[in-house]
């Protein structure tokens, strides 16, 4: 059997500042002691990845992704230096698509001209909203504006593929603010879109403000009409979709590095908080820089936690990724009677042997997805 | 000093005369159980270091209810000394302190205990008044024809108001302001005072030691190690362990297998004579076969003529009980089956819901009744039950002629109807005078008839209505106590049954009616009944991938109507590497979750929507026990 594919990630859990909204695994202080530097990041990235070379030893890795955080927060240097890490320790493939996570705030022509020099091939800017009041409720800092700017030097720094995330479902957001964005997001002809609504994460400044009426919660009715524009005017601009939240001009242009997860293809996690597959087996580091910087310094793996899928958690999760894919979910996995309810109600269709969901069906995939596993 | 116990004359050869007779009405919170400590202490029966808080109180739920559901009797030696303040005449006494349940459910009961003595302390706090639930005690102790000894407790409070509420005592009962008398139970100032007080003003029992014996059942308890302990009061003869004895209701026959007092643990006795107050135990295995009220004889030469008062228990509220686990369902019949071991009033029969599934339609005295039984449920058998709206017993006539017995909402009967009979009650309210209005409002719109209004003092008044019971079951409670910021009491009991223009109310769920929601109402509240359901119904079930009709229903006629719209995004926006698992034990949660739902048609309704929809009572007043 052909071993899966493999791609390894990187996180960099720094901010310059914290979005209200957001509960993934970063910090604004600079210095965090003990090793949890923003400056020693990439001292401890590359010894995980020679951690990660004893256990896997060469395997090339065909996407590497550095997520955060602000990945470009950091000096390019720092991340091109991670990146040779990954090539020495483990192996590049030749066309391996090799993708940062950037604030349009944290880039100059010259930080992206030196990580397209140091192999970087994709940029994905967060630019969440083209409206300002909209921007302000994110506690997003940049201008606007900059999207494009930010764009334009990816661009003459020689990078193909440039990705544009987005936010929909924001307090005080209208349709046509949405609508707006959308076509702020499309006049900088991006080869690929990522719109995600608004999820209020338990622990975030958010929630808080949620829960003492500060903020309106997301209405579920108002994030369905606002899912239906952003795929009418995506598609409109030669944009499809490829998974419930990702839209790419071309297949080519679709982010490999992600399609490996929904492929329950094998990846490495390196940095704080990172989470890892391999075959079956899920393992997740510890969260705080200063932590994991402390086991790697020892010695020994950062990891917190892990598990080992059974083969029913395997199967869930198949079910889960795949039917939120374009290509869609084998019909082997689910019960013909489940798939002919599905199908009856128009939520999926049946292409070749393969179940795929509808316009109407992406917007309820979690109900398929109970449905077709209980 | 107080006398060594050994000194104390034996059970079962005490001279009558020295036996007083006594029983403590209060009301939840006066300090009864802290002031029956006292005594306890007092008269040497438990020492201060053995002495649990609360030594009556037994079941856990009473405890934190604050209320004694099953009463007892303690007997106490008691010394009173030369030259006593009080004037008593000194000498040897034997006190019977026997506890009442102290709420509405349990009038009966109540009765009984008051039967079984010759006076009452009436136990008021000084700092809040005599309550309603007192006052009616109070009155069935006086009808009783006991001798009420008035104390207000709690006279160390700062709060306290002793002239006022001594005032309004004596008032109540007819005696000087003076024949109040002030304790602390919490200090025990007043107490052995109290004691002499009782010596002097409790007539002692008189009855014939030569007749047949008769004895009357005022309680009745199940243990797991001795079988059912019947405590009785004998009026004449005297029963001995060696008899055999009959149950006069019933002409059961039981073997005596013990007689003895209680003080405060058991002491076996040979014998229990005229006027003593003590337990029998015969082995049987359930209360219902020693029922509270009944006259026991000897089977040999036993009595013919059996005490007054035997009334057989009737429930008067219903409700359906599920279990929210179908699996359960043994669980719970097992459940019900033990607890009727110790209640003799609860009554239940199998019941299958469309929308439940199957349990069991219970019978209770009452709403409180009904609470503690779903509360041992949970509690001790560990189940987790659905409870459907309480319900009364309504006679149901056809123009036909036939009359129908209707407990459950379910089975009332289609077709054409003659008359509807529902039961209703006497009903009193203690409040401040400032409520008067609120109170009257609220009664107005349960279909209350005001009988009458007497100050108690400058500013309590006491309220008398005839409601309707289901109006009461409702939510009346909770309604008179939040409109009248708690302070009202409420004491009632059924007197009589009605007829009344009575509807009963569907609710459908898309078009497929629910028979767990189905209610008999007045039908001038039926559009509110079916519009408030319904609302409360659009906000618990969750919205369906189809759009979800609500309707209120009287027969074909829809009388209101709410809708869920259908769902339109249920997916998660985001899936990457570190969000798998997540998502993954998220969506086995959800799987679990559907196990929970119950189908009506094709409407998944989460359990929690039936508890929701059902409990009358708002969350907020709930979750403070």
């Amino acid at each position: 059997m052909p071993a899966a594919a493999f791609g390894v990630y990187l996180h960099v859990p720094f901010c310059a500042t914290r979005c209200g909204y957001c509960d993934f695994n970063t910090y604004t202080a600079t210095e965090l002691g003990g090793g949890g530097a923003q400056a020693e990041w990439a001292t401890w990235a590359e010894a995980e990845v020679a951690l990660a070379a004893c256990t896997v030893g060469r395997r090339e890795a065909e996407t590497v992704f550095f997520g955060g955080g602000t990945p470009t927060l950091l000096p390019s240097a720092d991340l091109v230096r991670a990146l040779d890490a990954v090539r020495r320790e483990l192996g590049l493939a030749a066309d391996a698509e090799v993708t940062t996570e950037a604030n349009p705030d944290s880039v100059t022509p010259e930080s992206l001209a030196a990580l397209r020099e140091g192999g970087f091939t994709r940029v994905s800017f967060g630019m969440q909203s083209a409206v300002p009041h909209v921007l302000r409720v994110l506690e997003r800092t940049h201008d606007p504006e900059g999207v494009a700017r930010a764009v334009a030097w990816a661009r003459e720094a020689g990078f193909a593929e440039v990705s544009l995330d987005l936010i929909y479902g924001t307090a005080g957001e209208s349709l046509a603010d949405w609508r707006r964005s959308l076509e702020a997001a499309l006049a900088c002809e991006p080869d690929h879109v990522s719109a995600y609504s608004l999820i209020v994460e338990g622990g975030t400044r958010l929630a808080r403000q949620v829960r003492s009426g500060l903020v309106a919660a997301p209405e579920e009715d108002d994030l369905a009409r606002k899912y239906e524009l952003a795929d009418e005017l995506l598609t409109a601009a030669g944009l499809s979709w490829y998974e419930v939240s990702n839209w790419a001009r071309t297949p080519a242009a679709r982010c490999r590095h992600n399609e490996l997860y929904w492929e329950s293809a094998d990846w490495w996690g390196i940095g704080p908080g990172a989470h890892s597959h391999l075959d079956g087996e899920r393992w997740w580091n510890l969260k705080h820089p200063s932590a994991w910087a402390g086991r790697l310094a020892a010695g020994e793996s950062p990891a917190d936690g892990r598990e080992t899928l059974t083969a029913d958690d395997r199967h869930l999760e198949r079910v889960m990724l795949e039917l939120r894919h374009v290509s869609g979910l084998p019909l082997a996995l689910a019960p013909p009677e489940r798939v002919d309810a599905v199908v009856a109600r128009g939520l999926a269709v049946r292409r070749d042997d393969r179940l795929v969901l509808t316009d109407r069906g992406r917007l309820l995939a979690d109900a398929v997805v109970r449905e077709l596993v209980a | 000093m107080t006398p060594p116990v050994s000194a104390a004359p034996a059970p079962g050869s005490t001279d009558p005369s020295i036996i007083r007779n006594f029983c403590i009405i209060a009301h939840i919170d006066h300090g009864k159980s802290t002031l029956a400590d006292r005594m306890l202490q007092l008269t040497g029966v438990v020492d201060e270091r053995a002495a649990r808080a609360q030594y009556l109180d037994r079941m856990d739920i009473e405890r934190e209810r604050g209320i004694t559901i099953k009463s007892q009797a303690v007997r106490m030696p008691w010394t009173v000394p030369d030259g006593n303040a009080e004037g008593a005449e000194p000498g040897q006494y034997v006190l019977n302190m026997i506890d009442t349940p102290g709420h509405v459910d349990f009038t009966y009961e109540v009765s009984r205990s008051l039967e079984a003595c010759e006076a009452a302390v009436l136990l008021v706090d000084a700092a809040q008044g005599i309550e309603a639930q007192t006052l009616a005690n109070l009155y069935l102790a006086l009808g009783a024809d006991l001798h009420v000894i008035p104390v207000l407790n709690k006279i160390d409070l700062p709060s306290a108001q002793p002239e006022k509420y001594a005032a309004e005592l004596a008032g109540i009962i007819g005696c000087d302001v003076d024949d109040v008398l002030q304790v602390s139970a919490k200090t025990g100032f007043g107490v052995e005072a109290l004691l002499n007080e009782i010596v002097t003003q409790t007539p002692a029992p008189v009855g014939d030691p030569d007749a047949p014996p008769r004895a009357l059942i005022f309680d009745s308890v199940y243990d797991i190690y001795r079988g059912v302990v019947t405590y009785v009061r004998v009026v004449d003869g005297k029963l001995s362990h060696r008899d055999r004895i009959q149950m006069m209701s019933t002409g059961a026959v039981h073997e005596m297998l013990e007689v003895g007092v209680i003080s405060p643990e058991p002491v076996k006795a040979d014998h229990l004579g005229v006027g003593e107050v003590g337990y029998l135990i015969t082995g049987v295995k359930d209360v219902r076969q020693s029922r509270v009220g009944d006259t026991v004889t000897s089977q040999h030469k036993g009595a013919t003529e059996a005490l007054g008062g035997y009334k057989h228990p009737v429930p008067m509220v219903f409700a359906g009980l599920f279990p929210i686990d179908g699996d359960d369902y043994p669980t719970l019949r097992d459940a019900l089956d033990k607890l009727q071991l110790n209640d003799a009033s609860l009554a239940y029969e199998p019941e299958t819901s469309g929308a439940l599934g199957f349990g069991f339609r219970c019978g209770f005295l009452g709403l409180l009744h009904m609470e503690i039984t779903r509360d041992r449920l949970e509690r001790e058998f560990g189940l987790e039950l659905i409870s459907t709206a309480p319900s009364v017993v309504y006679e149901v006539t056809m123009e036909d002629g036939t009359l129908h017995r209707v407990t459950n909402p379910s089975e009332y009967p289609t077709g054409k109807i003659a008359e509807v009979r529902e039961p209703v009650v006497k009903a009193t309210i203690l409040a401040p005078s400032d409520f008067i209005g609120v109170i009257m409002e609220l009664c107005q719109s349960k279909r209350g008839q005001l009988q009458g209004m007497d100050y108690l003092s400058e500013d309590r008044v006491e309220m008398r209505y005839v409601l309707p019971l289901a109006e009461i079951v409702f939510d009346f409670f909770d309604q008179l106590k939040s409109r009248t910021k708690g302070y009202a009491s409420l004491d009632y009991e059924p007197i009589d049954d009605q007829a009344a223009d009575l509807v009963k109310v569907d609710i459908l769920l898309q078009g497929e009616p629910v028979d767990a929601f189905s209610a008999i109402v007045h039908r001038d509240s039926a559009y509110s009944y079916g519009v408030m359901l319904a609302g409360k119904l659009r906000e618990l079930i969750p919205r369906q991938q189809f759009e979800v009709p609500i309707q209120a229903a009287i027969g074909a006629r829809v009388i209101a109507r709410e809708t869920i719209r259908a769902i339109r995004k249920d997916v998660l926006a985001k899936c990457y590497g570190g969000d798998i698992s997540r998502k993954r034990k998220l969506l086995e949660k959800q799987k679990e979750g559907k196990k929970r739902m119950k189908m009506v048609g094709r409407v998944e309704v989460p359990q929690e929507a039936f508890v929701a929809a059902l409990s009358t009572t708002q969350p907020a007043e709930k979750s403070k026990k």
